[in-house]
């Protein structure tokens, strides 16, 4: 193989201007940051409110989420992605569509949302089996003390499921991060895209991607170390194994 | 409300599971004020169910109830509110985990009552020291024994100040040297006049606090007697065979 290595390459000027190659990969890794981050918002608000309307007992309740589940997890994320972000614009009404093509940062609010919904899906099936392993005598518990549905799920219900779905919650937030990757085929500059471009304008492919891998591997290690420092704050003296 | 008013008032309710299960068929019961009434009978009689439909956490077909006065079924009733006055124990404690012993006592009384947190805080550590618990305060559930997280559940119930108490086979879960604790409380609660409806099979409490013994089999409430004549002279087979079972061991 008739290939230079260059480990120098991250500290040469890229030839955009801005910086070495060193700044086009951080600013890469704030934007893969940042959608992760807005993503994994969504996800989990979106998520627990899906996860408890599957959890009631009412069948429509659970044909509406069944539907929005199976949607977003059965259409591959890269479709989901063109689809709001293509697709989305030419169907609703013309000012919004035009509103939302103009929109600064159309790349990153997309790929952000649309990967935020994709990850709902998983979260919401996570929250429900997480809601269904709790003691049935819970709920009962806290509506015989008064409690109206909302305050039983708020007070009683959820703070357990969401200690019992953490380990698999650690995982969704790690396929959140990686799976933001995608975004680069919106267009959006994010760690991947940057990496990629790095290759383009050096021809250091090697260099590029193993920093991107280190990278990413980095991540992902912080992301779930912050969330078993999490579950070590909110495991309960005396309760289960722990 | 009327101070003779009975505090439960039953009359001929009826529930079925599907069309082909009844559970409950054509009950009828009054629980007046102070009185401490005793459910017992055979496994799958439908006891749960029937102490279940008084705070509505069944709903039953036919028939009336009405707690307090207020009837279930009435236009415009507000279930939570009601239910904030009717305190229930569990065969399985049900304390919330993820809250100490002060918080499970606590919470209803400040979300549900909207109690401020010091005059909640108060009632709670008063209770907590009512069921003799003050030095398990900051403790979470799973740190106590079964027999303690059951007097736990008692005294969040009270701390609600509920017109009467609800009890489903509070002791059955527990290991038999914890029982005596349990029901050392409840026959406290009884003599101070507290209102009680107890589903349980614990016969030397009956006799000691029960005024009246109802014994359901089959969705029926079968007998419906006091005390006295309850264990004196039981006149249906059922009961009688039921009581010899239950006695004899
Ligand atoms: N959700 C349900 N759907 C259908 N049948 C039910 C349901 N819950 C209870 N049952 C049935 O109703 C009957 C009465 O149940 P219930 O729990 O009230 O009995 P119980 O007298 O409390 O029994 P135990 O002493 O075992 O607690 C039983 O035959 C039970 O199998
Ligand atoms: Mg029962």
């Amino acid at each position: 193989m008739n290939y230079h290595w260059n480990w120098g390459i991250y500290w040469e000027a890229s030839p955009e201007g801005t910086g070495s190659y060193a700044d086009m990969l951080w600013s890469g890794l704030l934007v893969t940051l940042e959608v992760s981050a807005i993503a994994w918002v969504i996800a989990l608000l979106i998520g627990a409110a899906m996860g408890v309307v599957r959890s009631l007992p009412s069948p429509w309740a659970k044909r509406i989420s069944g539907t929005y589940i199976e949607l977003l997890r059965n259409i591959p994320l890269l479709v989901q992605l063109f689809l709001w972000y293509f697709v989305m614009p030419e169907l609703v009404p013309d000012a919004w569509g035009d509103w939302l093509k103009q929109m600064p940062d159309a790349p990153f609010w997309n790929s952000a949302v649309g990967l935020g919904l994709f990850m709902s899906a998983r979260v919401a099936v996570q929250v429900s089996t997480g809601i269904a392993a709790l003691p049935r005598g819970q709920q009962a518990a806290g509506t015989a003390l008064g409690f109206t549905l909302p305050q039983t799920y708020w007070y009683v219900l959820l703070p357990m499921a969401f200690r019992v779905i953490l380990p698999p919650l650690t995982s969704e937030l790690i396929n959140t991060i990686k799976n933001s990757s995608v975004a680069l085929t919106i267009g959006l500059a994010e760690l991947t895209a940057r990496t990629r471009a790095m290759q383009e304008f050096s021809f250091q492919v090697f260099e590029a991607f193993t920093a991107a891998t280190v990278i990413y591997l980095l991540l992902n290690l912080a992301a779930t170390w912050a969330m078993r420092l999490l579950e070590r704050r909110l495991r309960l003296p005396g309760y289960g194994a722990g | 409300m009327n101070a003779s008013a009975p505090v439960i008032r039953m009359q001929h309710v009826s529930k079925w599971y599907n069309p082909h299960f009844q559970v409950l068929k054509d009950c009828s019961l009054d629980v007046t004020r102070g009185e401490v009434v005793v459910v017992c009978g055979p496994s799958g009689s439908g006891k749960s169910t029937l102490i279940k439909t008084v705070n509505a956490l069944e709903p039953f077909q036919q028939g009336t109830i009405s707690v307090d006065g207020i009837d279930l079924h009435g236009k415009g009733v507000n279930l939570p509110r009601l239910r904030a006055r009717v305190g229930m124990v569990f065969q399985h404690f049900e304390l919330f985990p993820h809250l100490s012993v002060l918080d499970n006592l606590d919470i209803a009384q400040r979300k549900v009552l909207g109690r401020e947190r010091e005059e909640a805080r108060a009632r709670s550590v008063a209770l907590l020291k009512r069921v003799d618990l003050s030095a398990h305060a900051e403790k979470f559930p799973g740190q106590l024994s079964g027999g303690q997280q059951q007097r736990v559940a008692i005294a969040r119930a009270l701390a609600m100040d509920p017109v009467v108490m609800l009890f489903d086979e509070p002791t059955s879960a527990l290991d038999p040297e914890m029982v005596s604790e349990v029901l050392d409380v409840m026959v406290q609660l009884a003599r101070e006049g507290m209102t009680m409806m107890v589903v349980t099979h614990e016969m030397g409490f009956a006799r000691k606090v029960a005024h009246r013994v109802v014994f359901m089999d089959q969705g029926e409430i079968v007998v419906d007697a006091p005390k006295e004549e309850f264990f004196g002279a039981v006149t249906n087979e059922r009961a009688r065979v039921f009581l010899s079972k239950i006695l004899a061991h």
